[in-house]
């Protein structure tokens, strides 16, 4: 009895909560996929799939069928087990952040002091996924855009860190819960509309996202990192790659556009359950990654790294200095 | 609390495991994945002794930053293994002689090594409950209050050595065109171009 | 003081979001795109489809085997053998076209002194087997007959200006 009470039924409870944020997760990935597709058509003047199920929504089903359904090939001249543990990898890691992201007050499955850290750690290792992926391919092309890759994320995980700090200066917490209650007077998108830009933009730069898709540029490299897989390895790649897109906006949505807050504290608007504002939040960053992709052309690597560390990095030292500055001179240090 | 001690001689396992993996996996590109794995395993042991702080920041800087740049530079080495190997017998009895030396320096270490007198009572003093500091709040004050000085010299030559491998490294060639993005932001319509009434004919 | 003035504007990104704008305009646009099976772009009468040999209305074939196409042919898709038939009149015993070595570039239908010849408006003839698309002589004359109301009207469209 007791130890069906200390370790059976906690564990159950914790896996129970995994799978209320996992499937559903997964059910947003896929239809991720046919946002995108309709969203690009649309500004290109496009329709977009709509013949498989009413409106197409059943086209992201069909996909993933397909890709369950092809062979997995192994290029003979690959390093097996790393080539087999890469995708895994970024799928893993796309899904275990999730662990720490507040859905609503206290709704969270791990309401840890070090939130916002564990964050950016987990969106760090992501480019282990790519690295390994192009090393372990033993083709050039994905060799290439692994190294493209890890150059990119990791100049561009330097400015998130400082967009971060300057978030940090403003709430006293690295908690994540804490940081969205901070936002209950006014969302941190508006005092801090520099850091928001530039941490959206690096955002795009850390999920391999057009215009900083270079790492599977299609032009010159094929796919990328990804050309040497296939099926299920790909698909894995694939729902990574978009869950990541997904975290991505949530955090964005947790740091800057006050996570489960309604935009007002009146009537109509806090009648709507928290959850859902922060879905709503994520879709609007995730239409504003379409949009992005639909604009702009790719970057040339060169401009990417001037881009990184030469525009990025000043700016947001300087935003650091500058809100540490005016928090300490008008004493709202939290 | 069985939990816990499982957790902790998996991770202790796992991470002295994979420590012996880095030296003697064949391939380097493994090592350095191995490694990871070393860093990954003490962000863990990190975290059950309660420093999550630590345990973040190690991943951060390690994981995410130093353990890509080492792997970005031993994935780009051609390693011949053959050619590697050659020599092996013949450096053996050097590459003994300097472990032999750092056994003992380690011996003498352990050997001679004395508690400092004021650690007992610091680690009986009563450590105040996570709900009032989080560790990040502690390593904060201590850092930037009593050691500010020696973090101020950390960073100083952090900022030197950077510099160094910059100097180092940069050259100015001659005769490289670069871009300038200013100048090219700058052009305008009405300076650069000029419209020109062509007479049929009679060309430009 | 050019330089001056671009800074604030691509400090704010002005021309990014003015790009930004222009996708979003189209965003909200009706599409252009024709729902393929069901709806179907207009055709040219000069359109060059697939084959297909006429008859005269009196249910005679046209052609007469003068080979004019065969001989025309840029990818010698054609293949043609005559003889006289039973009435004496000269018709063909064989007329194969490789639609997989023809480029419709519509040099039989131009050479054809009796109209026999022509492409017509269909452009759905994809098969799953390559044999397939080695049309013989009956295969042909089949089309001629399946299609002859269209290309009639074609060709009255299309008369005025050759």
């Amino acid at each position: 009895m007791t130890f069906l009470d200390t370790y059976v039924v906690p564990t159950a409870i914790i896996v129970a909560q995994i799978l209320a944020i996992v499937v559903p997760l997964l059910v947003a990935v896929a239809y991720l996929t046919y946002f995108e597709r309709k969203v690009i058509a649309a500004m290109q003047l496009r329709k977009g799939p709509n013949v498989v199920g009413p409106f197409g929504l059943l086209q992201p089903f069909a996909d993933g069928v397909k890709l369950l359904a092809k062979e997995t090939i192994l290029p003979s001249g690959a390093n097996k087990i790393v080539f087999l543990a890469a995708p895994m990898l970024t799928f893993i890691l796309s899904l275990i952040a999730w662990a720490v992201i507040p859905f609503d007050a206290g709704m969270v499955l791990a309401d840890i002091n070090v939130g916002v850290l564990y964050l950016f750690a987990i969106s760090s290792l992501g480019v282990y996924g790519v690295i390994m992926a192009g090393w372990a391919s033993n083709s050039k092309y994905a060799f290439l855009g692994a190294l493209r890759s890890a150059a990119q994320m990791v100049s561009y995980e330097v400015s998130i860190g400082f967009v971060i700090i300057t978030v940090l200066l403003c709430v006293g917490s690295l908690n994540l819960s804490d940081i969205v209650e901070a936002q209950r007077t006014v969302w941190f998108a508006i005092p801090l509309l520099p850091m928001f830009v530039i941490f959206f933009v690096s955002a795009l730069a850390e999920t391999n996202r057009s215009p900083f898709d270079l790492p599977e540029g299609e032009s010159e490299l094929v796919a990328g990192y990804f050309v040497e897989y296939s099926s299920m390895s790909f698909a894995l790649f694939f729902l990574g790659e978009y869950a990541n897109m997904i975290l991505m906006s949530g955090m964005t949505a947790v740091l800057f556009l006050g996570g489960w807050l309604p935009p007002f504290d009146i009537a109509p608007f806090n009648w709507i359950p928290g959850p859902i504002w922060f879905a709503l939040k994520i879709a609007f960053v995730l239409f504003f990654f379409l949009w992005v992709r639909a604009t702009f052309p790719r970057y040339r690597y060169d401009q990417l790294m001037r881009l990184g560390w030469k525009v990025f990095l000043p700016l947001s030292l300087l935003w650091v200095v500058v809100t540490a500055g005016v928090l300490v001179a008008f004493d709202w240090v939290p | 609390m069985v939990v816990q001690a499982l957790v902790f001689y998996l991770f202790a396992a796992v991470a002295v495991a994979s420590g012996a993996m880095v030296i003697t996996s064949r391939n380097p590109v493994h090592s350095v994945l191995f490694l990871i794995l070393a860093f990954f395993n003490a962000a863990g042991l990190f975290v059950l002794m309660g420093a999550e702080f630590l345990a973040m920041i190690l991943v951060v800087v390690y994981v995410g930053a130093v353990a890509v740049l080492f792997l970005f530079v031993v994935m780009m080495l051609d390693i011949n293994f053959v050619e590697l190997r050659q020599g092996f017998i013949r450096y053996l009895p050097v590459g003994a002689a300097i472990g032999l030396v750092l056994l003992a320096e380690l011996v003498l270490v352990t050997g001679a090594w004395t508690v400092a007198p004021g650690v007992p009572d610091a680690l009986t003093a009563p450590v105040p409950p996570v709900a009032e500091t989080t560790n990040t709040h502690a390593l904060g004050g201590l850092l930037y209050t009593r050691y500010v000085y020696l973090f101020q010299a950390a960073g100083l030559i952090l900022l030197i050595a950077m510099i160094g491998a910059i100097v180092l490294t940069l050259r100015s060639r001659e005769g490289v065109r670069r871009q300038s993005i200013e100048a090219q932001n700058a052009r305008r319509p009405e300076e650069v171009v000029e419209v020109v009434k062509v007479t049929r004919g009679g060309g430009v | 003081m050019a330089s001056v003035g671009f800074r604030p504007k691509s400090l704010l990104l002005a021309e990014l979001l003015s790009g930004l704008g222009l996708t979003l305009k189209y965003f909200f646009k009706p599409k252009v795109t024709i729902n393929y099976p069901y709806e179907k772009g207009p055709l040219s009468p000069r359109f060059r489809g697939e084959h297909a040999l006429r008859r005269y209305p009196n249910g005679e074939e046209r052609c007469i085997a003068c080979k004019l196409c065969e001989a025309i042919c840029p990818a010698q898709a054609i293949t043609i053998e005559a003889e006289p038939r039973a009435d004496g009149s000269r018709r063909t015993t064989r007329y194969d076209i490789d639609m997989t070595k023809c480029i419709y570039c519509g040099f039989c239908q131009e050479a054809c002194p009796v109209d026999a010849i022509v492409e017509g408006p269909n452009f759905e003839f994809a098969t799953e087997t390559r044999e397939e698309l080695f049309y013989n002589k009956e295969k042909l004359l089949a089309n001629g007959d399946r299609w002859e109301v269209e290309i009639a009207q074609n060709l009255t469209a299309d008369a005025p200006y050759r």
